[in-house]
């Protein structure tokens, strides 16, 4: 991990902070999302270190992690945040930049048998290809 | 008391129990809840990327015709419910996507959020009462010990969707009470149950979910009511299914003991729940 000035400069950071309407540089790690956080046991960073590695454009390390794509969204680090920032947000915009971009669906219409079978709900299946496929 | 409805897609389908439960409920309440005629499914998933405008038509579709009827827009599912009123806040707040909204929609008045969203449980709460709901049951629930699950979408984000405390609800517990049922309070009630992870992350899903269960168990709980088709799912399908597990904790959509509480419980085929 290098820290450069390029990469504090970067488009994509600008993208993020754009569609996700979320300044990253009010975060002051406090840690309160990542203690509040019910899924955190599975990421490979954790949603503080989310916001310190954009806070430094270390965007890669973000993008290329298991962590973005396990947020529920359950939006209860937002509601603890001191600082106002909303993690769900940022977490939505790194996705969606991947998803509309690089190709990155996660799930797709040839899985739907598979998941049909396991009687999802149709909430579930809508959901689950808004948020993991493009 | 009129209201414009807006059931969405999960409760014409899987989740018909939640619907029929309500409308029998309601109606036995003297409650007119008057279905939509052209209404859409709501996206199941609120847009966060501020760039994603169509997201909303919608449910600002929805909001315009109920606003039109001069009347609420009461939702029944969870994610409905917070889809629709996170959007009409939108509306109420961003000027830029208010305005794109209405140029592509070329109501016949222009929309800005006058129109208001309210969960079937806000209805009883608020409009009809929770007391004047105590008075019309007839079979209460006495001795049940009843936990309820709030899960998310509801509740958060609390400044929008002020619903209850985010942190510590009551609205559920007040309603089991008004039936006569004992609320069992537990540490996890308002934890995300998994959500859509259960599409494709089960393992991670059902350890959410065990977390849960556990819970509400340990707190000495009989059953569990929630509001959402997906939690209701998590809930039940991914619990620990084991020969040498407990047995399996029911899982109920909150409208099912309403009906029972007033007497009008209809007969429910198992594999529609």
């Amino acid at each position: 991990m290098k820290v450069t000035i390029e990469s504090l400069r970067s488009d994509i950071l600008k993208d993020i902070a754009d569609i996700s309407g979320e300044n990253v540089a009010e975060c002051y790690q406090c840690g309160k999302c990542t203690a509040a956080c019910p899924v955190n046991q599975a990421m490979d960073i954790l949603p503080h270190q989310v916001l310190r590695l954009l806070q430094l454009g270390l965007v890669d390390e973000v993008m290329n992690s298991k962590t973005i794509w396990i947020c529920a969204s359950c939006f209860t680090c937002a509601g603890r945040c001191p600082r106002d920032v909303d993690l769900a947000n940022v977490m939505e915009a790194v996705r969606v930049l991947l998803l509309r971009e690089r190709g990155a669906s996660r799930i797709k219409a040839e899985d739907m048998p598979e998941i049909l079978r396991k009687g999802m709900p149709e909430q579930g299946i809508v959901s689950g290809f808004r948020k993991y496929a493009k | 008391m009129r209201y414009s409805y807006y059931p969405g897609c999960t409760l014409k389908t899987s989740a018909a129990v939640l619907e029929e439960s309500a409308l029998n409920a309601a109606k036995a309440l003297g409650i007119e809840l008057v279905e939509q005629e052209e209404w859409q499914c709501c996206g199941a998933v609120f847009p966060l990327a501020t760039d994603e405008i169509a997201s909303f038509l919608s449910s600002v579709r929805s909001l315009d015709a109920a606003r039109s009827a001069g009347e609420k827009l009461v939702t029944i599912c969870a994610a409905c419910h917070h889809v629709i009123k996170r959007a009409n806040h939108v509306i109420q707040s961003d000027g830029e996507v208010r305005d794109k909204v209405n140029n592509y929609l070329e109501l016949d008045n222009y929309y800005s959020g006058q129109g208001e969203a309210i969960h079937y449980l806000e209805m009883l709460r608020d409009d009809l009462g929770f007391d004047k709901l105590a008075e019309q049951v007839k079979e209460p629930l006495t001795g049940r010990k009843i936990a309820a699950y709030y899960g998310c979408l509801l509740l958060r984000p609390a400044k929008v969707m002020q619903f209850d405390d985010a942190e510590d609800p009551s609205i559920m517990e007040d309603y089991l009470s008004a039936l006569g049922a004992t609320p069992v309070e537990y540490p996890y009630r308002t934890e995300c149950c998994g959500v859509y992870l259960s599409v494709n992350n089960e393992e991670i899903a059902a350890g959410m979910v065990k977390k849960i269960i556990n819970s509400a168990r340990r707190s000495g709980a009989e059953a569990i009511v929630n509001a959402c088709p997906l939690c209701h799912y998590n809930l039940l399908e991914l619990q620990d299914k084991t020969p040498q597990g407990e047995p399996v904790l029911p899982v109920y959509y909150f409208t099912e003991l309403l009906e029972e509480a007033l007497g009008v419980k209809r007969e429910v085929e198992e594999k529609t729940r």
